[in-house]
């Protein structure tokens, strides 16, 4: 392996227990099932996907806020699947959470410099002076200037994009390596969303941040990720190069959702788009064999209704879990 | 020719809070034609829910003020009364899909009899036959028959979406006004939604309203295109010359703004926020945070006419005085 890989999961899987009454157990939800895939310090990595797909699921198991049902998760070389809690403390300094929701992540009864310092106090810096100065920071690099303005406000004082922007602060305030956006932008407006990605970008670049970027929305992943992968049904069915998977997708299901996805075009009125049927399995009775066979336009009969896909490279680091390309 | 349906001029609709009136719609006009679909498109807190609200009628306590001229089909809505409106217009002229929709539907009645309820109420006809008209309308939205003795929680999003679209056209309205239909919907499930306003406009000769944030978004319907900031249209124009050139520093900055997936451009953002309705700028409202700004901007540009169907509110597109 090689060295500069940050993460790296073999196999994920993140099930949920279905109860029945008290005791008894129906089963399981298998939000995550076998997902493996290596991410790059310093790059960032899209993960796109309807809800329901387990894109956040993932993003959560690799929080560490979730116990993985099974399968490794590896952090630079370490083993993270199964941390004690001085383990877990190591390891969730390095990562950083960015919340779909600003005004719901944080507390409403505490000030802005109050939300920042919580990191650090839990993380043992002491001093009032450096906790100060590493909050004056944050809120620098965020670009909530000037900063003696924000420090003694409170959430609901803040617009979307501002209450987003302290957000970020708090994922960076521990200089993490790695950081997870879970639709940071999903409930912002149009004019606000470009600026927050910028910023994420730009933060990435000066920190050598990895980033994943979960997001349901294919339109701003060539902007702000080197890497995308597509998840359906609680695996990824297809991984590469941003640029090649829009120029080039593979797999049906990513075309289809390339194709429903409308660009500013007033011819756009005059279309009709082509969509699969049906709805995206549930996940705790999946399908057997290939999770979108159901729906699938191309499905091979006997094959793909029975046996998994293998991951196929089809091109230099262009992976495709589909039977049409075996 | 095609004949114009509904005609806004000047409309107002203030709310009264402790902070002051909030002017949410503040002075706008627009037309729309028989089948013709109007995108309206903002920024959350631009007025655009409410100016639906102030059309249809649907409005909470605090109304501070409510006036303007509303000509559907000829006739001023503002003349009826609230009595008159309910019993001609809502619903059976008019209609709404409301924001949320999904949340818009009784949990306790099944599908086919919510949506044969505005018939049993309004027309007073008896009830098999209006089940027998939901059955149809269901049918005609792409709901099979077997989903329609359920409850909705046991629908998925798309499905009770759907249901709601068959309830708003169930007493055969001329205008529906679409108010984010697809916002909480994933994107196939939204590509759905949109081939099927696109086909039943076409055949019932529909005229919408889409009101939406999403830019992309709205040229999967719009014939025409209105933006709203802060209350005010602030340029109205035809699909074609909106999409491909914008006039507004607004326009310009929002189209800026989108993201797209088959061309590669640099995106760019609007500095600042919007200002708030209780009190927004004088003169022009854009004019904090626009680029173009000028001595001229402190005056608030009236909509002028710029082109074959095109107005925009801006003082760079109004000639100097005579």
């Amino acid at each position: 392996m090689s060295e500069d890989v940050l993460l790296s999961a073999k196999d994920l899987c993140m099930w949920y227990e279905l109860k029945k009454g008290l005791f008894g157990k129906m089963g399981y939800v298998r939000a995550v099932d076998g997902v493996s895939f290596d991410l790059k310090r310093g790059e960032a990595v899209a993960l796109v996907g309807e809800s329901g797909s387990g894109k956040t699921t993932l993003g959560k198991t690799i929080l560490a806020l979730y116990r993985p049902t099974s399968g490794l998760l590896k952090f630079e070389d370490k083993d993270v699947t199964n941390l004690d809690s001085k383990g877990l403390m190591w390891y969730r300094r390095q990562l950083g959470f960015i919340q779909q929701d600003p005004f719901g992540a944080l507390a409403p009864f505490m000030s802005i410099k109050r939300i920042l310092e919580e990191p650090l106090i839990i993380n043992k810096i002491k001093n009032p002076a450096e906790r100060a100065k590493r909050v004056y920071e944050a809120l620098e690099e965020v670009r909530l200037t000037p900063v003696q303005d924000f420090v003694g406000k409170y959430p609901h004082m803040l617009s979307g994009g501002q209450q987003q922007r302290v957000v970020i602060a708090r994922a960076i305030i521990l200089n993490p390596k790695l950081i997870i956006a879970d639709e940071p932008i999903s409930m912002l407006d149009a004019s606000v969303r470009v600026g927050i990605l910028t910023l994420l970008r730009a933060l990435q670049e000066k920190h050598d941040l990895s980033v994943i970027y979960i997001t349901h929305d294919l339109s701003t992943t060539r902007y702000f990720s080197e890497w995308i992968y597509i998840m359906y049904a609680g695996k990824i069915v297809e991984m590469t190069k941003t640029k090649e998977l829009l120029k080039s997708p593979y797999h049906p299901y990513t075309k289809a959702l390339l194709n429903a996805t409308p660009d500013p075009d007033p011819k756009n009125r005059f279309i009709l788009r082509e969509t699969p049927p049906g709805e995206p399995p549930n996940l705790a009775n999946p399908p057997k064999g290939c999770r979108f066979h159901t729906r699938c336009p191309h499905v091979i009969k006997g094959l793909c209704d029975e046996k998994d896909p293998p991951e196929i490279d089809v091109k230099k680091a262009h992976l495709v879990k589909c039977w049409l390309y075996v | 020719m095609s004949s114009t349906l509904l005609e806004v001029e000047d409309l107002y609709l203030y709310f009264s809070t402790r902070k002051g009136p909030v002017k949410a719609v503040d002075g706008v006009s627009f037309k729309i034609d028989n089948g013709e679909t109007l995108a309206l498109i903002g920024e959350s807190g631009c007025g655009k829910s409410s100016l639906a609200k102030a059309i249809i009628r649907l409005l909470p306590r605090n109304i501070d003020t409510y006036k303007g001229r509303i000509y559907f089909d000829g006739e001023d809505l503002m003349n009826l009364s609230e009595e008159e409106f309910r019993r001609s217009i809502r619903w059976a002229k008019i209609s709404i899909v409301p924001q949320a929709a999904l949340n818009s539907l009784n949990p306790v009645i099944k599908i086919s009899q919510q949506v044969a309820e505005p018939l049993i109420i309004h027309d007073k006809i008896n009830k098999e036959t209006a089940l027998k008209k939901a059955k149809e309308a269901l049918l005609l939205v792409g709901i099979p028959e077997a989903f329609m003795e359920r409850y909705p929680f046991e629908l998925s999003g798309g499905m009770r979406q759907r249901a709601v679209i068959a309830m708003s056209l169930i007493m055969n309205p001329d205008l529906v006004i679409l108010d984010e239909p697809t916002s909480a919907l994933d994107v196939l499930t939204q590509a759905n939604i949109m081939n099927l306003l696109k086909k039943i406009r076409k055949e019932l000769n529909l005229s919408f309203i889409f009101i939406t944030h999403d830019i992309a978004l709205s040229s999967e319907l719009a014939d025409k295109v209105a933006v709203m900031y802060a209350g005010q249209i602030i340029e109205l124009g035809d699909a074609e010359s909106f999409y491909s050139s914008p006039l507004h520093p607004y326009s310009i900055k929002l189209m800026a703004s989108v993201p797209t997936l088959r061309t590669d451009k640099k995106l760019e953002f609007i500095p600042g926020i919007p200002p708030s309705l209780i009190n927004p700028p004088k003169g022009c409202r854009f004019a904090p945070r626009c680029p173009y700004r000028f001595k001229r901007c402190i005056k608030d540009p009236p909509l002028t006419e710029v082109g074959k169907n095109r107005f925009v509110r801006c003082w760079l597109h109004v000639v100097e005085d005579r």
